[in-house]
């Protein structure tokens, strides 16, 4: 039998979750204080985690490389969360948000997960509520919703532009109260550095902690992935500074697969680069297209006199704009899909036509809707993210357009986990954003977070106990075996052999490097010259790397060099799987584009025939060719179509 | 753009520290005081040095792990914003500034500009938290609340934990992080259950971790990079007051 | 009252903004009653007789007077010492003057120049009145010739130009002690009002800044009557 087993349980698509919870096995209240589990990770899903086993009777170990639990890049989310409550009254149901999600992610992702992540949503709601989640509200005291991209209700519940940061901070203190039951005992600045199989069961992880530099060993019955998305392959993105892939591709390399890498979804509309300096790009809500219109200079005297600083935009005549989007897709406008937007962004900009100094920039512009609705209105709407646009940059959107670009922005690839989370090494757990579980090949907006809570609150803490109910007899994990100890090397000696490069270069050399290259043939659109181009250039930037790179500093102490060293090495493999499986997908699907692929429009086409199924990668050694193993995706539910915005 | 920069320097918690002299040049004003020092830390790695550690994160002003204490004030010089948010326009070229970590005694540093600030943490857990476990809550819309409260609420839940607060008062005193908390709950009826005990444990905490008591300066909500009220502070001290003599907990 | 509150940092708090409370009514009728020694000798004397014999003000207000004062000190100077060691490395760099008013920063040394004007104040009027009611056993307040003996004392303290110098200086201090504090005690006890705060801190300054000059007024008219 092939390891991809996803064990999604028979019967109607409705009942398979009752159905799972019904006949799974189950761990006795009094033996579950027998159990350790680690979860890497305190974002949404590793938070809400961490609380659910801790109240469950378990012991949980939770690590994460942030000083506070409460500082994990879930916080940054703005948007919202969804939820099939129907509280508008306006048709929805648990099978609208399980369709809209399905197709939402181009028909790559398996129903009955995401059957499963529609009917659970309405709870996550009620449990970060009774949390004190001030979700906004109705006059009448009721909770307020309001729509997003991809779906035709009103099903986003949101605390004003903050809701990842209030969702996360209640499943912080639902942690908090079990840490202070005893429950969950917390590491932080702990970073996991590798996974320590026993017996083909994960029973522990290795990590460093960043203070002392000492590498620790910590042993459990599971252990559990929470460690979110590795959009940073990009250098460039939304992410946090520190957002890495460590965690996942050291699993990888000890036997997990790795499903979908090439799905990384690109937002729209950040605050452009703006110097070499650049560390990060910040998101700016996808609600500003509502209002603002998307151009460039049609003429490219326009844009060079723009970038020289001898033109202004508002001094261009209305004739002599092309507002690209409303040209190509006049139905949608400049309400396009992520996907198709950012790639129409970045056609502009690679023809020339960028119109900031860099090139790297079109046009949000809002002059015709202030006109139209006043300074009042637009300020009434916008005016948080105006001001924090102008902090940023310098600029009022009020006097001249706002400047956007496309970033890189979430991960919808990951860990290969089945219906369980479980991945292919027994005892090996992935939730939220690290696996590739319920998005497909595209994320809708507020759909990460309900996925997130989902899996912390619900999925896990009901799936683990099938597993955990064999291990009542095993006792607690000695760390002094044989495999720890060669972990524990493993670790030390790739520490010992980063400080004895001694190179000339600086570790961010290399990661900005490797990010240009990701973003320019691995990156919105794809084609098989460039990814085969790519893989070599990401071979030589890693060989560079090991032969090359400075680690400064000492490795027994706080050492920020080193952590960036440890994590770019590690995305300097990854880079290449994720462009192995953009090579081997010569289908467009979602946030994947090939040229190849395309219709006599230039827009996306799949090819249901061949490539309806998710890729999961098997490791075979150092710089070998990975191994593809196919998990067939089948639709019964739902009917296949094709996407169009014309 | 040139600055002088004397940064606050020391190895570790129990070293001694010192402020040195560092030069950087031809910065932007576009690039932001984050990514100064990083161009600074890239200078420190040509030269085979140890890089200065400095906490951050998200970049985006939200997750409160950033800090430094820029030209005598929390985040810098400009208001209602957090280091990462903080762009080198804000200054004059050629200026000299000032880099430190945040400075209490329940702060203690790590290295350099890092300081250790889970005693927070530890307050939170002493009763920052309402007991629903997962699955027991009731259905969401059961429990009206008014959409002034929520708001309110969502005001003072907007605290990132930053810290800064303490590093301004002149006590080190932590009552508006605390007050946050204890006024999100206060304001939401899931929170009422609970009150009494929260704002006894919480301010026991805070207490023990050996932060200063408030003297009213009202530092702190001019610092604050959410712009968290003090009006917190005053319904703290009225819940404790409440919780002493009234509640029978 | 439940265990520790004395001891917590917001109980101590809040008995502080008591004992303020208290000090503020205080000096209200200590203002007005002085305030009659440039109006009226008679009516003067006439109220310091009557507060001077008074056994429910004599026995039982002033010792909590005295007592508020004696508190307000010890909680003062103890919060301040536990302050002090909150930050044992202090800023190179420092701009407090940028989030906060030098009033509010500097209460333990106003409030130190307000408790040496009082010990002035206590060599000058309260020793001698004590002296006389309870050590001379004397509770009649009159004076040698008979007539009541309060304005005469008092007129006398303001003779020396420096102990008037002395006093008006410390009522300066006096005021800069209550233009923080006036507002602070609300803000210590909890009340802090979208409506009704920014009224308290207008009354606040009205009191911090009229009864101090009040009582400088009141020093100079007996000063320059001489
Ligand atoms: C700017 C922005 C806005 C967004 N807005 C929305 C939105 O509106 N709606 C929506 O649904 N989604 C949104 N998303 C996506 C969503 O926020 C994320 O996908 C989600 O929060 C991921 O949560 P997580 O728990 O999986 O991981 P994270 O929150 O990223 O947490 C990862 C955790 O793992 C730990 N960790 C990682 N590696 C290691 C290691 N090696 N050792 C130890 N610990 C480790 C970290 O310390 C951290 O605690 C947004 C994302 C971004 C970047
Ligand atoms: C005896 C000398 C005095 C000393 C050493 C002193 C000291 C202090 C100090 C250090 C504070 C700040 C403490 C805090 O806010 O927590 C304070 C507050 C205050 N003081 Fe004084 N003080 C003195 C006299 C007075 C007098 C005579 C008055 C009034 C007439 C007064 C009224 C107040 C008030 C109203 C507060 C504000 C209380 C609060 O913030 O809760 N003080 N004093
Ligand atoms: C011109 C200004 C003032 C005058 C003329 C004045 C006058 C007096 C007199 C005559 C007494 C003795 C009353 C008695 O004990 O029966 C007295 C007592 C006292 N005064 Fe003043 N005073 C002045 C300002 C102040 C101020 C500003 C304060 C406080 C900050 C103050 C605090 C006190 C106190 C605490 C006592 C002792 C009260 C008692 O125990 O009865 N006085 N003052
Ligand atoms: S109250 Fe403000 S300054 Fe204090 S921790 Fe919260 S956000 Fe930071
Ligand atoms: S600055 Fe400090 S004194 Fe109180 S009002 Fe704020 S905690
Ligand atoms: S780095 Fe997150 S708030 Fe500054």
């Amino acid at each position: 039998m092939s390891k991809l087993d996803s064990k999604t349980p028979e019967g109607p698509l409705k009942d398979k979750w009752t159905t799972y919870k019904s006949h799974s096995n189950l761990v006795n209240p009094s033996n579950r204080r027998k159990l350790d589990v680690i979860i890497v990770g305190t974002g949404l899903a590793g938070a809400a985690a961490a609380a659910t086993l801790g109240e469950a009777g378990y012991n949980v170990k939770a690590f994460y490389f942030q000083d506070s639990p409460r500082r994990a890049h879930s916080i940054a989310a703005q948007g919202g969360i969804n939820a099939s409550k129907n509280y508008q009254n306006d048709n929805d149901s648990d099978y609208r948000l399980f369709y809209d999600t399905i197709k939402g992610g181009d028909y790559r992702a398996r129903e009955a997960n995401v059957y499963r992540l529609a009917e659970l949503s309405g709870n996550i709601i009620d449990q970060c509520v009774a949390q004190g989640v001030p979700f906004a509200r109705e006059y009448g005291g009721t909770l307020a919703n309001r729509s997003f991209g991809g779906a035709q209700v009103s099903r986003t519940f949101y605390a004003s532009g903050a809701t990842g940061q209030q969702l996360l901070l209640g499943a912080y203190s639902s942690m908090n109260r079990q840490i202070k039951a005893g429950k969950v005992k917390s590491y932080n600045r702990h970073e996991m550095i590798d996974v320590v199989i026993v017996d083909g069961k994960a029973r522990g992880i290795i990590a460093r902690d960043l203070v002392t530099g000492k590498i620790e060993r910590f042993g459990a019955h599971a252990v559990v992935l929470a460690t979110g998305g590795y959009g940073n392959v990009y250098y460039l993105s939304t992410n946090a500074m520190a957002c890495n892939a460590t965690a996942a591709w050291k699993t990888y390399k000890k036997g997990a697969y790795f499903a979908n890498p090439c799905y990384c979804q690109i937002h729209p509309t950040c605050i452009p680069v703006s110097g070499e300096l650049q560390s990060k790009l910040t998101l700016m809500s996808e609600s500003l297209r509502n209002d603002g219109r998307i151009w460039v200079p049609k003429n490219i005297e326009d844009v060079k006199a723009i970038r020289e600083g001898k033109l202004k935009p508002t001094q261009i005549s209305e004739e002599n704009r092309d507002y690209y989007l409303e040209r190509r897709y006049p139905a949608f406008g400049n309400l396009v899909p992520r996907d198709v937007a950012s790639r129409a962004a970045k056609e502009r900009c690679d023809a020339g036509y960028g119109v900031n100094k860099t090139g790297y920039a079109v046009y949000l512009d809002f002059q015709e809707a202030i006109n139209r609705l006043g300074d009042k209105t637009i300020k009434e709407r916008y005016g948080n993210l105006f001001d924090m646009y102008e902090n940023i940059t310098g600029d009022n959107p009020f006097v001249t357009p706002m400047m956007i670009y496309p970033a890189s922005h979430y991960s919808m690839g990951g860990i290969w986990v089945d219906y369980e989370t479980m991945t292919t090494i027994p005892g090996l757990y992935a939730i939220g954003e690290a696996n590739f579980s319920d998005h497909g090949a595209n994320r809708l907006g507020a759909s990460s977070l309900m996925q997130c809570l989902n899996d912390g609150y619900f999925v896990l803490p009901a799936t683990i106990p099938n597993y955990l109910a064999n291990d009542i007899h095993t006792g607690p994990i000695n760390t002094n075996s044989p495999e720890f100890e060669k972990a524990e090397n493993e670790s030390t000696a790739l520490i010992n052999k980063l400080f004895a490069v001694k190179g000339t270069k600086s570790v961010d050399y290399f990661h900005k490097k490797l990010g240009l290259l990701m973003w320019d043939k691995v990156g919105l659109s794809r084609n098989e010259k460039g990814l085969n181009e790519a893989i070599a250039e990401i071979k030589s930037i890693r060989e560079d790397f090991w032969k090359d790179v400075k680690v400064t500093g000492k490795p027994n102490q706080m050492n920020n060099e080193l952590e960036k060293a440890i994590r770019v090495a590690d995305f300097l493999e990854l880079a290449e799987l994720i462009a192995i499986d953009a090579l081997s997908r010569k289908e467009s699907c979602g946030a994947h584009f090939r040229e190849e692929s395309q219709t006599e429009e230039n827009e996306a086409k799949r090819n249901d025939d061949e490539y309806r199924y998710v890729a999961a990668w098997e490791y075979t050694g150092n710089g070998n060719q990975p191994n593809l193993h196919k998990e067939e995706l089948t639709f019964n539910a739902i009917e296949l179509k094709q996407r169009n915005y014309k | 753009m040139d600055f002088t920069l004397k940064i606050w320097r020391q190895e570790n918690a129990n070293a001694q520290g010192s402020m040195n002299e560092y030069k950087v040049s031809n910065i932007s004003s576009d690039t932001s005081f984050l990514e100064m020092l990083d161009s600074l830390n890239q200078q420190l790695v040509e030269k085979g040095e140890d890089v200065i550690s400095f906490d951050n994160d998200c970049r985006e002003g939200v997750c409160g792990t950033c800090s430094l204490y820029i030209n005598g004030e929390a985040h810098g010089p400009k208001k209602l914003v957090t280091t990462c948010q903080l762009y080198m326009r804000s200054f004059t070229d050629g200026q000299t500034i000032y880099v430190e970590p945040f400075r209490a005694n329940a702060f203690p540093v790590v290295k350099d500009l890092m300081v250790d600030r889970s005693a927070l943490d530890r307050i939170q857990q002493a009763g920052g938290y309402t007991s629903f476990n997962t699955g027991s809550a009731p259905e969401a819309n059961a429990m009206p609340i008014a959409k002034e409260d929520a708001a309110a609420a969502f005001d003072a839940a907007e605290c990132i934990g930053c810290g800064a607060c303490v590093a301004t008062c002149k006590n080190a005193s932590a009552m508006l992080y605390v007050s946050a908390k204890v006024s999100q709950f206060a304001y939401l009826p899931q929170g009422k259950v609970e009150a009494s005990e929260r704002v006894q444990n919480m301010v026991a905490q805070m207490d023990k971790e050996g932060f200063g008591n408030c003297t009213n300066t009202g530092a702190c909500e001019v610092e604050c990079p959410k712009g968290i009220s003090i009006k917190n502070i005053a319904r703290m001290n009225k819940e404790y007051f409440a919780a002493k003599t009234v509640s029978e907990k | 009252m439940s265990q520790g509150f004395s001891k917590s940092s917001i109980g101590r708090k809040i008995l502080m903004a008591l004992s303020g409370f208290f000090l503020l009514l205080f000096l209200f009728q200590h203002f007005i009653i002085n305030l009659l020694s440039i109006i009226s000798a008679d009516a003067f004397n006439e109220v310091s007789l009557f507060m001077g014999t008074n056994p429910v003000i004599q026995f039982v207000i002033q010792p909590i007077l005295l007592f508020a004062v004696v508190f307000h000190l010890i909680m003062g100077i103890t919060l301040e010492l536990k302050n002090k060691s909150t930050r044992p490395i202090q800023y190179a760099m420092n701009k407090p003057s940028e989030n906060s008013s030098w009033m509010s920063r500097n209460m333990v040394i106003t409030g130190i120049m307000v408790l040496l004007f009082l010990g002035l104040h206590f060599y000058d009027f309260w020793i001698p009145e004590i002296k006389t009611k309870f050590i001379e056993a004397d509770m009649s307040g009159l004076n040698e010739s008979g007539g009541l003996r309060f304005h005469e004392e008092l007129v006398q303290k303001f003779i020396d130009p420096i102990r008037v110098g002395l006093y008006i200086l410390s009522f300066v201090f006096l005021s800069l002690h209550l233009l923080h504090g006036f507002q602070s005690a609300f803000q210590s006890v909890g009340f802090n009002h979208r409506k009704y705060t920014p009224i308290i801190k207008k009354l606040g300054n009205l009191y911090a800044i009229i009864i101090p000059l009040g009582f400088i007024i009141i020093a100079l008219v007996h000063f320059f009557n001489h």
